[in-house]
């Protein structure tokens, strides 16, 4: 019985919903060998320590708690010091990170200085015997490779959404640390988080996305996925490589293989055609609806549900009836 | 300034890919390569810092057999002004091997500054350029999005889930390269010409024992998509309706 690791991931003192991903996995994995602890790093400015109950909701048994006035912002070569000196010290089989920019950064510096490999970006996992065997998609999620990950523990960052967050209540145990890399002595220094409308949500937490390409034929027209995404109250709007590259969008914005991977629980695209690099991104979502006037597009062979028409007149006609079902 | 980039051969993503006999590896026949997407992004960068600095040079570094000379030589043409071919027979699937034998030909190499491209387009690990770093003990930042380098340090944007950060670090120091930062110029004919004059050294390297490795490789089960529900927005209310009572997810 061996217990398992999992970085909780904050921004701005708040627990990402990634945060609670990874805990579920980590429990996951502690359950299927043998039922150990899941064992939960939460590293903050004084206060982030107030997250550590929720982490408990999902099933944390431990939270070690690394509170530092120095760390209001994520600190690359800190937060990955403090998280392998942990992981080294507490003989877990496994360590958990999320597939977000952070994790990524973070998991390979952090098994780079334990001396074990890694598995990155993974979509289903896998205890067998002395290994971790995990899916991962390549080459533009065109491939699914199973990898085997031997060694331990375990380090793997988990695809935002792979799992679903599931409660596993426990009031968790909470134990205070100091950072293992005093915070004025990194060389790498975050200066600034700058975020955009804060109360927007985000393409990898929002459980429906609302995407758009050439199709609105303007940036202008993008108002109308704005209004349906309203009509949602939870969905964001997301775009295609094509729109963010004429500048109509963010590029931070942009769904696909070069963008943001998501997984959503309804995917609509509208007037997207379905090019591959865009399909990368978000073939995995669950419920896919496409809205495109050419009915041989790509993005219908990949839709559960299809409307053959224009954007411009089916996205006003769409938000309406959401709107009727949410009020 | 002294540089290094280190660049992955990559298979043309835009493509239908077959897995092969094997199994665990994807069919090679009939496929274009080409340097990784964001390796090239990370060539450019280099480039342009060295263009703007008026001096410096270039070093463009690539693990595999002889074929990855190939896109070596290519970096040449577009202005790099040497290579080295880590000669191995095969790319692991495993980062930290890739890691350790980058490291080891890094290390003395004095370099300022040490580009990567954020992943490889094929394996999409995104592990290489971070563990690189920490076997060397050198600042690192991963996915940047703009890199401005003055006076020995550098500032980075990172672009994050709705968000983005702002870090400073010092040099010597190992950077990856986002997208977005600087599309890669296509190699002029002198430049292709004057490549072929520029050294390209062979080191042979060995490989550790992976621990990550590939057991099979498939293609995604085919999605059994496809319902047209109708034309305009009259097929509105029946994709409502669907979407409460079939997808359950309104």
């Amino acid at each position: 019985m061996a217990n398992t690791f999992a970085f909780a991931e904050t921004r701005g003192g708040t627990l990402r919903k990634v945060a609670l991903e990874a805990v579920t996995a980590a429990r996951q994995i502690a359950d299927a060998t043998g039922g150990g602890e899941v064992h939960a790093l939460l590293v903050g400015a004084p206060g982030v320590a107030t997250q550590a109950e929720r982490l408990g909701q999902y099933g944390a048994d431990v939270v070690i708690v690394v509170e530092n006035a120095a760390l209001a912002l994520y600190s690359p070569e800190v937060v990955a010091a403090t998280a392998a000196e942990r992981i080294r010290t507490g003989g877990y089989r496994a360590a958990v990170f999320s597939a977000s920019a952070q994790g990524k950064d973070l998991a390979p510096r952090v098994a780079a200085k334990l001396g074990v490999s890694m598995a990155g970006d993974v979509t289903a996992f896998a205890v067998d015997g002395d290994s971790v065997v995990v899916k991962h998609p390549v080459n533009t999620g065109k491939v699914i490779a199973t990898l085997a990950l031997t060694g331990a523990p375990a380090v793997l960052t988990l695809r935002p959404g792979a799992v679903q967050a599931a409660e596993a209540a426990r009031t968790p145990r909470v134990e205070n640390a100091a950072p293992a890399l005093d915070p004025a002595a990194a060389r790498v220094v975050p200066k600034e988080l700058i975020t955009g409308n804060t109360a927007k949500l985000d393409l990898g937490e929002a459980p429906v996305i609302v995407s758009g390409g050439r199709g609105l034929r303007a940036p202008e027209n993008f108002k109308l996925l704005e209004d349906l995404a309203a009509a949602f109250g939870n969905a964001a709007v997301g775009a295609t490589r094509a729109v963010t590259d004429d500048g109509w969008r963010p590029h931070s914005d942009q769904i696909g293989q070069t963008g943001r991977l998501v997984s959503p629980d309804l995917y609509i695209a509208c007037g997207i055609s379905g090019a591959i690099q865009h399909l990368a991104g978000m073939r995995t979502s669950r419920t896919i609806v496409a809205v495109n006037k050419d009915r041989e597009a790509p993005i219908f062979k990949l839709a559960d549900y299809g409307i053959v028409g224009d954007v411009l007149e089916v996205l006003p006609a769409l938000t309406e009836a959401v709107k009727r079902v949410k009020r | 300034m002294k540089m290094a980039v280190c660049i992955k051969r990559v298979a043309d993503m835009e493509t239908r890919f077959r897995i092969a006999a094997d199994g665990r590896s994807v069919d090679q026949a009939g496929l274009k390569f080409d340097i990784s997407d964001f390796d090239g992004y990370a060539v450019e960068v280099a480039l342009q810092i060295k263009e703007k600095e008026g001096q410096g040079d270039i070093t463009v570094l690539s693990l595999g057999p002889d074929i990855v000379q190939e896109q070596l030589r290519k970096a040449l043409s577009m202005g790099a002004d040497r290579a080295v071919q880590l000669k191995t027979d095969q790319v692991p699937f495993d980062g930290l091997l890739i890691a350790r034998v980058l490291a080891d030909a890094l290390r003395d190499g004095g370099y300022d500054l040490i580009l990567f491209g954020r992943m490889a387009i094929d394996s999409s690990n995104q592990t290489v350029g971070p563990m690189t770093a920490e076997l060397l003990d050198l600042p690192c930042i991963t996915a940047a999005s703009g890199l401005d380098i003055a006076n020995g340090r550098g500032t980075a944007r990172r672009e994050l889930e709705g968000a983005a950060e702002l870090l400073e670090f010092p040099l010597p120091a190992v950077v990856t390269i986002d997208e977005g930062i600087a599309r890669p110029r296509l190699p002029s004919l002198k430049g292709i010409m004057g490549a072929k004059k520029k050294p390209l050294e062979v080191k042979p390297v060995s490989l550790g024992e992976p621990h990550l490795t590939v057991k099979s490789m498939e293609l995604p089960p085919e999605r059994t998509g496809g319902r047209i529900l109708g034309e305009g927005p009259a097929a509105v209310p029946e994709l409502v309706r669907l979407l409460q009572t079939e997808a359950k997810v309104l």
